[in-house]
Formats: structure tokens, C-alpha cells, sequence
């Protein structure tokens, strides 16, 4: 079976600075795969390289079996779409959601626009009385619901998820998570998802890869993280630190 | 000193008003609580009035909100009958504020040096060589390894964890007895996060605080404090101690608690809030 995505020792260069240093990863069709770290370890700058969103130095990216040149053509766009992390920006202030909707249908040139609008906006739970409505006039759970529904009304195989919910309140955080695997295991979507926050990934995703300074540190499956089984201390410090605070005598 | 034995801060049926184009909006609605030397936590999600309550104490309300409470005293001073000048003398002395995001809370084009002395020199009358000593001391004290070259470096040259210790420095170098934490470790990185929260319980059961910890953040929150209070639509659900958190009443609270995904817990689809309009009456 051909991967989904495959990565083959990715480098990324911004000027001097090696954000990526020579990462693989391989997923599976229909899995969920997520990628954890702190800040400026490169999880979010794998996703954007994915997406052809940052200066590759060297290495491969495959998608679906077919390695990807330089310039992205559209038929990878309608393959893969990305979510951001923060739907406060990832909008345009001066679209309504109908004309946002509008247009990755018009760049694929899609005949029957009004179904598949009214058809997303019912997927991600908004019903048609917010297709008229401006970003501002939506709140941050709303906001991303859109970017959702942007995002899938192409009918993508692959979803690149970069902080989907870091920017929401705890319980709207629930609400979209809940969304994201509904729709994943409706549409059998494949998964690629970025979080500082590992009790999201283990809940989102079957395997993950911890990232630190740009390399990847070690690959493991959710159960691990349940059962405690990392051999790296970086991801045991990850790991405490999810707990919360304790304090020392 | 008025009030009972050991009580900071009194609170009692605090509003905050804001006028709007389509009328007010009451961001604060009749909130009370008092403060000893304590960690208490105020829990709530964006809009609930966590901030707003913590501003208000704090006198740092936009001025075309209106503020009313029966009673808001810190140490017996009356914070809403006293002049601006004399506000002014308490915030940064008395009592201390540290902001979410070093980034935008500490001045761009000033060292982080000058900052800490700047707040120094405002409440006490040391002199240059004086007040340097003591912001390389409380530097060290927020556990920055290299003072000396900290003290010269702009905001923009330390990273989000160094740059939140810089505030917590800042903040504590007048000494104060009450402070108000709006959020303190939200923009760092989780491991950071602990070793902020470190800093600062050590610094706050050291010098027998009290402290307020704004959050949204409920078992973040309920690991750190001593207390709790929930808020909802400017209101106060339910005061809790932080250690009974499990035996929680209100379906808010217990909400909160179950809707975050848990390492080991394995359920899918999550349970969501379900709001219920008499949260808010």
C-alpha cells in the first residue's frame, strides 16, 4: 500500500538557521499522526514544508505516492488542506463565509458551488444562517468551524492540523476535536496533526513523533504515552509536565 | 487594620459596566470573595469576567467602564472612595500585576534592567548604585542564571520563559503583599510553564503573599492554589477548595473538568458543555 505522506530526511533552511534537520516520517492512508514539541523544535514548520509553505534545502516529500517538485500544482491542493492554528487570522476580515467558501471552489473551477457550500457549512455543524455572517461576526469556535469546512470542501484525502484548537476555550476545544474525528472517520481522512499538548495528540491520534531543536526525537504509539513507555527524557519532561503543577517540600 | 484577622482583600458584590451601542454590558456581575495570605485561583473561559474582576482590584478598568461594589478594600483601604494619586502609590507597591505575554507587557525600547529599576525607584528613595544591586539580587531570586547580562538585554532578545521571570522580578522588587497573576504562564511552553509556577510559589509562600491566579486553565489552577473560584457570565458559580476539586457541584465546574482530554482516558466523542441559561441568572 502507498503511504499518505512521505517524508525522506527533510531539511528546512531559513537564511542560516536549520529549523529542520534532516526529519522522516511515513503515514499511513486513513491514520492519524500526530507531531509533539515545544516551541521551535520544527513540528509546525514540517507541516508548512508539507505544504509547500517553507523553503526546502533538501530532501523528499511524497504524498499519495507522488514525490512533490517545488511548486505545488493544484491537483496536490485538492488532495491535501491545512487547518491553522489561529482562525483569528486565518480569515479573511472582509469575505463573509460564503464568499470564502467560494473560493477554493472557483480556483478548481467546481460546477455545483451552492450544494457542496450549503453541504460543508452542515458537515462542521453551522447550518446555512452563518453563510452570510463576517469572520468578526462569528465566535473563535465558529471561526475554526469555517476554516474546517474551507478546508474540506474540496473533498481532500489529507488534512494538515497545525494547533487546531490551542487558540479555544477548554470546552469549544472538545467541541471541534469531536468534529475532526467524526469527519475523519466519515470520510476515512487521513490526519497529520500539531500540538504542544500531548493529552490531545494521544487522544487524536493512533501514533505521533516527538520533536525537539529540529530533529525528531523518538516515535512512538498512544499506548506508550498511556502506559508510560518513552525511552527519551525529553518526552518523559513533556510528559510530567502534562500533569501539572507539583510542588517540592 | 480593619476587617477580620489576616484578610488582604475584601470583595463584596463587585460590577463592572461597560457602555456599548446597544446598551450596557455587565462584564462583572456582583462578585465577592476575600483573600488572606493565600493562593487563590479564578477560573473561568474568555468572557466569563476573570479578567475584568483582576483589573478592577488592580484599577486598571478602562475609564468608560463603571465600577460599583459594596465593598472593595484592600488592608481596609477603601479602593474605590481613595484619589487616583493614592491608587497610583499602592499599584506596583502593594499590590503587583503580572500579564499573560512578556512580549506585550514589558516596554520594547527599554532594557529589562532599567524596567526593574524604573519600578523601584517609583515606590523607594535608593539610589542608582542601590537599586541596580537589588534588581541583579531579584533577578537571581527569579532564578536567571547570568544577571549581570540579562539586565542589559532588551525584551525582544530573551525568550517568552526568561522574559516572564523579567516580570516576575519586576513585580516583586517593591515587595509587595498582594498579586494579581492575569494568566501568568498561558503563552509559554509547558515545560517553562513549571518552572515559572515554581518561581513563583516559592517567591509567594517566601515572603507570605497573597495571591490572585487568573486562568482558564482548571487543573492547572486546581495543582497551584489553595482555593478556587469558577466564574460564569461575570458571575461566581462556586468557591471551592483546590484539593476538592473531584467533589465539584456545579455542572460548570465538573464540565470544565471532564470536556479536557485526558492521557489514559479513552473516550470518544469527548463530553461537551452543555450550557444551561440559569448558569447565568
Amino acid at each position: 500500500m502507498t503511504s499518505a505522506i512521505t517524508v525522506d530526511r527533510l531539511e528546512v533552511i531559513f537564511d542560516r538557521f536549520r529549523a529542520l534537520k534532516g526529519v522522516s516520517l511515513d503515514v499511513q492512508p486513513g491514520e492519524s499522526f500526530g507531531l509533539v514539541g515545544e516551541s521551535g523544535s520544527g513540528k509546525s514548520t514540517l507541516l508548512r514544508a508539507i505544504a509547500g509553505l517553507a523553503p526546502v534545502a533538501s530532501g523528499s516529500i511524497a504524498v499519495n505516492g507522488k514525490t512533490l517538485g517545488a511548486r505545488r500544482d493544484k491537483a496536490f491542493y485538492r488532495e491535501v488542506q491545512m487547518v491553522f492554528q489561529d482562525p483569528y487570522g486565518s480569515l479573511h476580515p472582509r469575505q463573509t463565509v460564503d464568499r470564502l467558501l467560494q473560493e477554493p471552489l472557483a480556483i478548481h473551477g467546481f460546477a455545483d458551488g451552492e450544494r457542496r457550500i450549503e453541504r460543508a457549512l452542515d458537515e462542521v455543524g453551522l447550518g446555512n444562517g452563518f453563510r452570510f455572517r463576517y469572520a468578526h461576526q462569528l465566535s473563535g469556535g465558529q471561526r475554526q468551524r469555517v476554516a474546517i469546512a474551507r478546508a474540506l470542501i474540496l473533498e481532500p484525502s489529507i488534512l494538515l492540523l497545525d494547533e487546531p484548537t490551542s487558540a479555544l476555550d477548554a470546552s469549544v476545544q472538545a467541541e471541534v476535536l469531536n468534529l475532526l474525528e467524526e469527519i475523519r472517520r466519515r470520510r476515512k481522512l487521513t490526519f497529520l496533526m500539531v500540538s504542544h499538548d500531548l493529552a490531545i495528540i494521544t487522544h487524536m491520534c493512533e501514533r505521533l513523533m516527538v520533536m525537539q531543536g529540529g530533529e525528531a526525537v523518538e516515535n512512538l504509539v498512544a499506548n506508550d504515552l498511556v502506559e508510560r513507555r518513552v525511552t527519551k527524557d525529553y518526552t518523559r519532561n513533556l510528559l510530567r509536565a502534562s500533569d501539572g503543577f507539583v510542588r517540592t517540600a | 487594620m480593619s476587617g477580620q484577622a489576616g484578610t488582604l482583600l475584601e470583595v463584596d458584590d463587585l460590577r463592572v459596566t461597560f457602555p456599548t451601542r446597544t446598551g450596557m454590558i455587565e462584564a462583572v456581575r456582583g462578585v465577592s470573595f476575600s483573600l488572606g495570605r493565600e493562593r487563590l485561583g479564578i477560573v473561568g473561559e474568555s468572557g466569563s469576567g476573570k479578567s475584568q474582576t483582576g483589573r478592577a482590584i488592580m484599577g486598571l478598568t478602562p475609564p468608560q467602564a463603571r465600577i460599583s461594589a459594596q465593598k472593595l478594600a484592600f488592608d481596609g483601604i477603601d479602593l474605590l472612595g481613595i484619589s487616583p494619586r493614592q491608587r497610583r502609590a499602592l499599584r506596583g507597591n502593594r499590590i503587583a500585576m503580572i500579564l499573560q505575554d512578556p512580549k506585550y507587557s514589558l516596554d520594547p525600547v527599554m532594557s529589562i534592567g532599567r524596567q526593574i529599576v524604573e519600578t523601584l525607584r517609583t515606590h523607594e528613595k535608593v539610589g542608582k548604585a542601590e537599586a541596580r544591586e537589588r534588581a541583579l539580587a531579584m533577578l537571581e531570586a527569579v532564578q536567571i542564571r547570568d544577571p549581570e547580562r540579562v539586565f542589559d538585554l532588551h525584551p525582544h532578545e530573551v525568550s517568552g520563559g526568561m522574559g516572564q521571570r523579567a516580570m516576575i522580578a519586576m513585580m516583586l522588587i517593591a515587595g509587595p503583599e498582594m498579586m494579581i497573576a492575569d494568566e501568568p504562564t498561558s503563552a509559554l511552553d509547558v515545560t517553562v510553564q513549571l518552572d515559572v509556577l515554581g518561581i513563583l510559589d516559592r517567591l509567594v509562600s517566601e515572603r507570605g503573599m497573597g495571591l490572585i491566579f487568573i486562568s482558564h486553565d482548571l487543573r492547572l489552577v486546581s495543582s497551584f492554589c489553595d482555593r478556587v473560584i469558577v466564574m460564569y457570565a461575570g458571575k461566581v458559580v462556586e468557591q471551592l477548595k483546590a484539593s476538592e476539586l473531584g467533589q465539584a457541584q456545579h455542572p460548570y465546574t465538573r464540565g470544565l473538568l471532564n470536556c479536557m482530554p485526558k492521557i489514559g482516558a479513552d473516550r470518544h466523542p469527548l463530553p461537551v458543555l452543555d450550557r444551561k441559561p440559569e448558569w447565568a441568572a
